[in-house]
């Protein structure tokens, strides 16, 4: 969660996802990046963090006070034009360029699990100047190839987003309860960069379906503040979204 | 002229077997459940279910065997991920098959946007490289006759009935709506029939007050039910907030369709109407539920 608030900049215009996102922008609000801009899909504008914990972004507590509400056609239109830096996702599974699954497992005509589909997530991925994901890391989740994209990364790999007329910049963390993986410029491939506390690369592998790449400069996560922790805590007091399976 | 109507008025009037159905535009808050449990009641079949996220009301009304098709963005419970009853459908045609055109949240509304409009399709780049565009023969590629640019043309959608929830609404059919308004207003302009699910019905004087609040022209919208609660376990700002609980309950007690079955026995078959609903319900729950105070906007002034 920590490793998510900072990936958003002091001044970004953040497009925030449904469920783990919106924790990770109160986080960003309260501590480094004062300044940033929520923007949520059902039309919201937030410049202050919610004054409380948020199941979602449609909660009372996320539109009282709002810079403001708008549509959903209106903010999603300010992505498209480009005016959103940084865009939050999660899903149900992401291949090695950042693909992301949320739709359907196995065959789309006759699937093994109806996933529920995009919501905005295609849309955040498409249009964002860089997309951020969060994901917990389990090896059925991190496939070496998904079976649906729901919402781009960089497709097939290098000049992929360019053939297929996308604008936005594609993923620029893949961000897992176990570590955090960058895309290569060239390949459009995920590298691990960082490994959170208490997990190691040999577990990371494991749990990777695909063949992992490691940055040469392989760190381990910085760990969280006592100050991160505590605004954790004062927006999930019980855990609901950062308990047992889901400490990103 | 009086376009009060209760909801088994409404439904019965304008939601017919295969009609396609909006309900709820404003995402994950003003989904009005009370419709859609009275087109259950009704045992509507074979609809075409609309939305961007109805939240757990499809998955109610697919498990109930009213749809045939859906038109949404994201299907299951916000609260516990996915839903039951939309599962068994998809992936083993229980209690029935249903076909999915795979939206994003904005094409749902680009596409409801042009039916406002009156134009056959519009223009964006988002969706372009997603599979989404393989499920949804209303979204398809083009080359922009301007610049060459690829794009994405999304048909025009237009619901044969929209049920849209609103905090006020007067008899004729001004109305106010505030907070999320998602695709509310896109949803209104777009439909042939729009039933306002009003949680208050004040005079025409207040609706008059305050032009800016309406989401559409009176002469747009067919009926006005009122329904206190219509839209509980989701949220109306001012009036109620998001009932957590009842959606990991409900998660947890449709996992099998049988368990799905006494779900719909007691919530939807087992009362008669919204009323019957809040009892069993319970005031206490209700009161919970209710906004504690007041956060009033400051006035603005409309003087010539």
């Amino acid at each position: 969660m920590t490793a998510a608030a900072r990936e958003i900049r002091d001044g970004d215009v953040v497009f925030v996802g449904m469920r783990l996102p919106l924790l990770a922008f109160c986080v960003a609000k309260r501590l480094h990046a004062p300044r940033a801009v929520g923007l949520f899909e059902a039309g919201i504008v937030r410049d202050t963090p919610s004054p409380a914990l948020l199941y979602t972004m449609c909660d009372p507590p996320n539109i009282q006070n709002a810079a403001a509400c708008l549509s959903t056609a209106h903010v999603m239109s300010l992505l498209q034009r480009g005016d959103v830096d940084v865009g939050f996702v999660g899903g149900a599974e992401v291949d090695r360029y950042g693909n992301l699954n949320t739709s359907y497992v196995g065959s789309w005509r006759e699937p093994s699990v109806r996933l529920p589909g995009s919501g905005g997530a295609a849309d955040i991925a498409c249009l964002s100047k860089r997309l951020v994901i969060m994901m917990p890391h389990e090896r059925r989740r991190l496939r070496t190839r998904v079976d649906f994209v729901t919402s781009p990364g960089f497709g097939e790999g290098a000049g992929w987003r360019q053939r297929v007329g996308l604008p936005g910049g594609g993923p620029s963390a893949l961000i897992t309860t176990l570590g955090l993986f960058r895309f290569d410029r060239d390949s459009g491939e995920a590298i691990l960069c960082s490994y959170h506390a208490g997990t190691s690369l040999a577990e990371i592998e494991q749990a990777t379906e695909w063949p992992l790449r490691v940055a040469r400069d392989l760190a381990p996560t910085p760990e969280p503040s006592r100050h991160e922790l505590e605004i954790i805590r004062e927006y999930d007091p019980t855990g609901f979204w950062t308990g047992t399976r889901s400490q990103v | 002229m009086t376009k009060l109507m209760s909801m088994e008025e409404a439904v019965a009037t304008f939601v017919a077997d295969g009609a396609s159905v909006l309900l709820g535009a404003g995402l994950e808050g003003m989904i009005p459940f009370a419709a859609g449990h009275e087109i259950i009641r009704q045992r509507r079949k074979n609809l075409t279910l609309l939305a961007p996220i109805s939240d757990m009301l499809f998955d109610q009304m697919i498990g109930a065997g009213c749809a045939a098709t859906i038109g949404a963005a994201w299907v299951g419970n916000v609260s516990a991920g996915l839903g039951h009853n939309f599962r068994r459908a998809c992936e083993r045609g229980v209690p029935s098959r249903v076909v999915v055109r795979d939206y994003s949240n904005f094409t749902f509304a680009l596409a409801l946007q042009a039916a406002a409009q009156g134009v056959p399709f519009l223009p964006t780049r988002t969706v372009l490289g997603s599979d989404i565009l393989l499920t949804n023969p209303d979204l398809v590629e083009f080359t922009s006759p301007f610049t060459a640019e690829r794009l994405v043309a999304v048909r025009a959608l237009a619901p044969d009935v929209a049920f849209v929830a609103v905090q006020r609404a007067d008899a004729d059919g001004g109305a106010h709506c505030w907070g999320a308004l998602g695709v509310a207003v896109e949803a209104c302009g777009s439909c042939r029939q729009l039933v306002l699910v009003a949680e208050e019905i004040v005079d025409h004087e207040i609706i008059a007050s305050d032009p800016n609040r309406v989401l559409a022209p009176a002469f747009r919208v067919s009926a006005v039910v009122h329904e206190p609660f219509a839209c509980h376990p989701s949220p109306v700002q001012g009036c109620y907030g998001r009932d957590h609980d009842f959606y990991h309950d409900y998660h947890r007690e449709t996992r099998t369709a049988d368990g799905a079955e006494r779900w719909l026995a007691r919530w939807v078959y087992g009362v008669g109407d919204r009323r019957a609903y809040l009892d069993l319900l319970g005031a206490d729950r209700q009161t919970a539920l209710r906004v504690r105070g007041p956060q009033l906007a400051a006035p603005v002034d409309y003087g010539a």
